[in-house]
């Protein structure tokens, strides 16, 4: 039961990723901005990135065997 | 520039480093102690897909297209988001069936196709010698950056054996022998490498970050900066955006992403560090995160870096792919140099011992080992030890793998882009995809699917990415790229079909795998597979649903023991194969290996053994060759996979059955001591009340012998001893009265006269009777109530009984001079508090849980002299206990020893039916 839970969290995470680290989604940030320095677009790919590794950190640690 | 020996002695002194790191891992490992058995090391080994690649190649793809650098990374992100579903299932296959490489594995699912192992081998040599050629591209052009003076331009010609490519090639070559091959592992596993490689992947790391921050806070005043100022150029500026000024190829990012997933999973070495080197599947929870924190750490500097690079050198002077060596030479800081060289040699090695070690067992069980037992003169040659040979085939593999990876290097290598070489062996290794998956989850997938998969696909390879790449750096006519093979515009490589649009990657990876992906599966549709495929299918696809009982073994036949034996013997050594056999007969519940039986599990047993040495193909060939086999046809399948299935049902049955009995086992054990204590209950209840019962009548029974004996008796002594008798009868009966009363009570057979109570009545009612009592022993009584109650239903004269028995037991221990019993009622919403409060010595709190229960006085569980006897029967507690409850209220005592004690109860205003525990607590505190 819990293993089926963990698995359908991780194919929602991996669908999520797929869409949001692609085009067109990806334009969304495609703008003449700079956050801390950085210029939007690379920023933007980066902190998904991060976003998507703090989720999949949190499924497989908070689920004990 | 820095001197050639300096830069040579650091690199063979990082190496000698490394090989320390592998010997004591090795070490600690033989002594019990793995240093790998561990998460984080785990996932730093699975970090070795960073390679020169990565550590260089990165700069020129972000100096050329900004952020595509990105996808080779993102889409590894991707994979382990999947990782605890695919890469799980594939270490549990291949741990139980003792698989060792990714040939192995595909050939394995397909019913041990020599064939297939052969074909997959032959892919990943072809695919992968480019991407090693990558790394020594990547090492000597470091290396000639590091010791040739500024200026001078890195490109000069030099004769092949002086530019020193070679040495490096045989260097590794030597080392990955020392790392790889030391001795012949039925696992096929390598501790000391996996513990070197997460040494090399924790250095890499450390260099890249270091040199990051020194151009980013040491060149320039941090990100921001070197953004600003490279935002400052229109041509940077558009560098720095998605679109840069034309349409966006998203296809080329969805397929560089969707290819670098791909890879990830099916490069020799990832199989081998993330499956074959797995030590416990559960490693993998953490490495699934940690892994692409890895990859985000180590991409975070890139960016910057290359900018810092572009601004400081200017376009088109320094090759960008240099630009991290470069950047701290041109500064003058030659010790940080020199560590981010050791970083970039990491990068490489790591990358080249891994996969040469894995491409060398794939060469030799699945390409050399099938051959040699082709040939009759070597089957007929049957004994003698074959480990020797086995390294032999392994040292000359890897060998031949580097030279050939020199070899593409000089060909082709001068002519490309790290990463497009990078990319063209990814390509490659994405053919595997559709068998691997296909096999994991589709059971119908079959052996001759998957070869014309893999071959379609590759040859697709071949001719859309591999050749041009060829005939690109000048070894080939490259009319035939544009005209076509034999002038057919359609079937120019880079434009297939007339499919133009797509850059030449996106283009090949399309048509490849739609041509690998089509042809596996309308040809596995085509045929039903065989027996073999078919039993192989079902141990891939339901491996999680397999346990050591309830595996099935699809073999049939006849076999002796001493040629299995022997068999094993030759392939692992003898002493290794005795240790083998006797844990099996051990597990198996026998002392000897001669009473092991000769059974298809044994069989499989050393089959399975067998394959961790030298493929599961070989194995099958090497086993049939000692048994006497029948034939598997499909039904013989079906009827296995019914036996294990309903041994598998039986067993689960079992399991449950067990479950329950101990569960009804667990219960039994408990009544049983609720009914010992209830019997040892009533043993005391009945001794109890025979003790009570015997001291009146043997004073009663005294007195009557003494007034038979002396007729004469004087009539005031005689009416002394009647007056006696009178009162130890009157306790009898008392005994008796109340005995019965708690057997009724108890059985629920009393009688009770309830109406509305006023406990203002029942209260001054009781301490009306007890009045005299309190008047000779000289206690006050102060009874503290309100005026006016509301009233209750329960029975009067039970309550009565209550309140009696409190007063009375308080009036027993208050002390004879200034003795106080405090009476005090409280009317609250949900019912009535009564407490009746002494002065006396009170109870310990041990001691407070035993004065409910019937014949159990304080005193009689205690041993202090000082406490006197007190007359009572021992039952007013108890039964004062049964007649609350019946009203659905509880009973209580407060005590400390020496501060008196408060005996209390309560009654709900709604009566429960049977008087049940009162769950409500009652917070009232005595004072």
């Amino acid at each position: 039961m819990l293993k089926r839970v963990i698995s359908q969290h991780l194919i929602a995470v991996f669908a999520a990723g797929l869409v949001l680290l692609n085009f067109p989604l990806l334009m969304l940030w495609d703008k003449d901005i700079q956050v801390f320095g950085w210029p939007l677009p690379a920023f933007g790919l980066f902190l998904l990135w991060a976003v998507l590794i703090v989720l999949l950190a949190w499924i497989m640690e908070s689920n004990g065997d | 520039m820095l001197s050639p020996i300096l830069v040579i002695g650091v690199a063979l002194a990082y190496l000698l480093i490394l090989f320390a790191v592998a010997y004591y891992a090795d070490r600690r490992a033989q002594a019990g102690h793995s240093v790998i058995d561990n998460p984080w090391v785990y996932a730093l080994s699975i970090a070795v897909y960073c390679t020169a690649w990565t550590y260089f190649g990165s700069f020129g793809t972000a100096v050329s297209g900004g952020v595509w650098f990105l996808p080779i990374y993102l889409g590894p992100t991707l994979a382990m988001v999947l990782g605890w579903l695919v890469i799980r299932k594939m270490i549990r296959i291949a741990k139980t069936y003792r698989i060792t490489s990714i040939a192995d594995f595909i050939a394995s699912r397909y019913g041990k196709s020599s064939l297939l192992a052969g074909l997959v081998t032959l892919i990943t040599i072809v695919g992968i010698v480019p991407y090693i050629a990558l790394q020594l591209k990547a090492v000597s052009g470091a290396y000639r950056l590091m010791t040739t003076p500024p200026g001078i331009g890195s490109g000069a010609a030099v004769s092949w054996w002086s530019d020193g490519t070679l040495y490096v090639a045989l260097l590794l070559a030597g080392f990955t022998i020392m790392f790889g091959t030391r001795h012949l592992e039925s696992s096929e596993r390598h501790e000391g490498m996996v513990a070197a490689i997460a040494f090399e992947s924790v250095i890499k790391l450390m260099a890249f970050l270091l040199a990051g921050f020194f151009v980013v806070y040491g060149l320039y005043d941090g990100f921001a900066d070197v953004f600003t100022q490279a935002m400052a150029q229109q041509e940077l500026k558009d560098l720095l955006s998605f679109t840069q000024n034309r349409t966006f190829p998203y296809t080329q990012w969805f397929s560089l992403t969707l290819l670098a997933m791909l890879a990830f999973i099916f490069l020799p070495r990832q199989f081998q560090v993330m499956v074959v080197e797995n030590v416990d599947e559960r490693h993998l929870r953490r490495a699934v995160w940690v892994f692409p924190l890895y990859l985000l750490l180590i991409n975070v500097f890139v960016l910057p870096i290359a900018l810092g690079g572009l601004l400081f050198f200017g376009a088109d002077t320094v090759n960008p792919e240099n630009y991290i060596l470069a950047l701290p030479l041109a500064q003058g800081y030659e010790l940080l140099a020199l560590f981010v060289f050791v970083g970039g040699l990491s990068a490489a090695t790591g990358m080249v011992i891994v996969e040469v070690i894995a491409v060398s067992t794939m060469v030799c069980n699945d390409l050399v080992m099938p051959m040699l037992l082709k040939t009759r003169r070597f089957a007929r040659r049957s004994g003698g030890d074959l480990t020797g040979l086995l390294l032999l085939i392994r040292r000359v593999a890897i060998i031949g793998i580097l030279l050939l990876g020199y070899l593409y290097f000089h060909l082709a290598g001068e002519a490309y882009a790290l990463v497009s070489i990078g990319l063209i062996s990814f390509a490659a290794v994405a053919q595997f995809a559709p068998a691997m998956l296909g096999g994991m989850y589709w059971k119908g997938a079959t052996r001759h699917g998957a070869l014309a998969g893999l071959s379609g696909g590759f040859l697709v390879w071949i001719y859309t990415l591999m050749l041009p790449s060829l005939a690109k750096s000048g070894w080939m006519s490259q009319d035939f790229l544009n005209e076509g093979l034999w002038g057919l515009a359609m079937l120019r490589p880079e434009q297939l079909l007339g499919m133009s649009g797509l850059d030449n990657l996106t283009h090949s990876l399309f048509w490849s795998l739609f041509v690998n992906i089509s042809l596996f599966v309308t040809v596995s549709l085509w045929r039903r597979p065989s027996a073999r495929e078919a039993s192989q299918a079902l141990l891939f696809v339901d491996v999680f649903q397999r346990s050591p009982v309830t595996h099935p073994v699809f073999w049939q036949g006849q076999a002796q023991v001493h040629d299995l034996l022997q068999l094993t013997e030759r392939f692992l050594g003898t002493a290794r194969a005795q240790r083998l056999f006797t844990r099996y007969a051990r597990e198996s519940g026998l002392n000897d290996i001669e009473q092991v039986p000769a059974d298809a599990k044994l069989v499989q047993f050393v089959e399975t053994q067998l394959t961790g040495a030298i493929g599961s193909a070989s194995a099958r060939v090497m086993v049939a060759s000692v048994v006497d086999e029948e034939p598997l046809e499909l039904n013989d399948v079906m009827r296995i996979l019914e036996e294990a299935s309903q041994l598998r049902i039986y067993s689960q049955a079992l399991e449950e059955k067990s479950a329950s009995l101990e569960q009804a086992t667990r219960e039994l054990r408990a009544a049983n001591q609720q009914l010992q204590s209830l019997d040892r209950l009533k043993d005391d209840f009945m001794s109890s009340v025979t003790h009570e019962l015997r001291t009146p009548l043997t004073s009663i029974r005294a007195l009557t012998e003494l007034m038979l004996d002396d007729p004469q008796m004087e009539a005031e002594q005689r009416q002394q001893f009647l007056g006696i008798m009178v009162t130890e009868t009157e306790r009898l009966s008392r005994l008796v009265n109340q005995v019965l009363d708690m057997a009724r009570i108890e059985a629920g057979h009393a009688e009770w006269h309830n109406s509305d109570v006023d406990m203002l009545e029942v209260i001054s009612q009781a301490v009306n009777s007890i009045q005299a009592t309190y008047r000779e022993k000289g206690a006050a009584l102060v009874v503290d109530a309100p005026a006016q109650v509301g009233t209750i239903r329960a029975d009067v004269d039970r309550l009565v009984q209550v309140v009696l028995n409190l007063l009375s037991n308080a009036v027993k221990y208050v002390p004879d001079e200034g003795g106080k019993v405090i009476v005090r009622l409280q009317d609250e919403a949900d019912g009535i508090t009564v407490e009746v409060t002494d002065n006396g010595p009170g109870i310990d709190p041990q001691r407070q849980a035993v004065v409910f229960e019937k014949f159990r006085r304080v005193e009689d569980e205690d041993n202090d002299p000082g406490r006197q006897h007190k007359p009572g029967t021992g039952l007013g507690l108890p039964i004062s206990r049964q007649i609350v409850e019946h009203f659905g209220g509880r009973i209580w005592l407060h005590s400390q020893a020496g501060e008196g004690a408060c005996f209390g109860f309560f009654l709900p205003r709604q009566a429960q039916k049977n008087g049940g525990d009162n769950n409500e607590q009652n917070g009232t505190d005595c004072g």
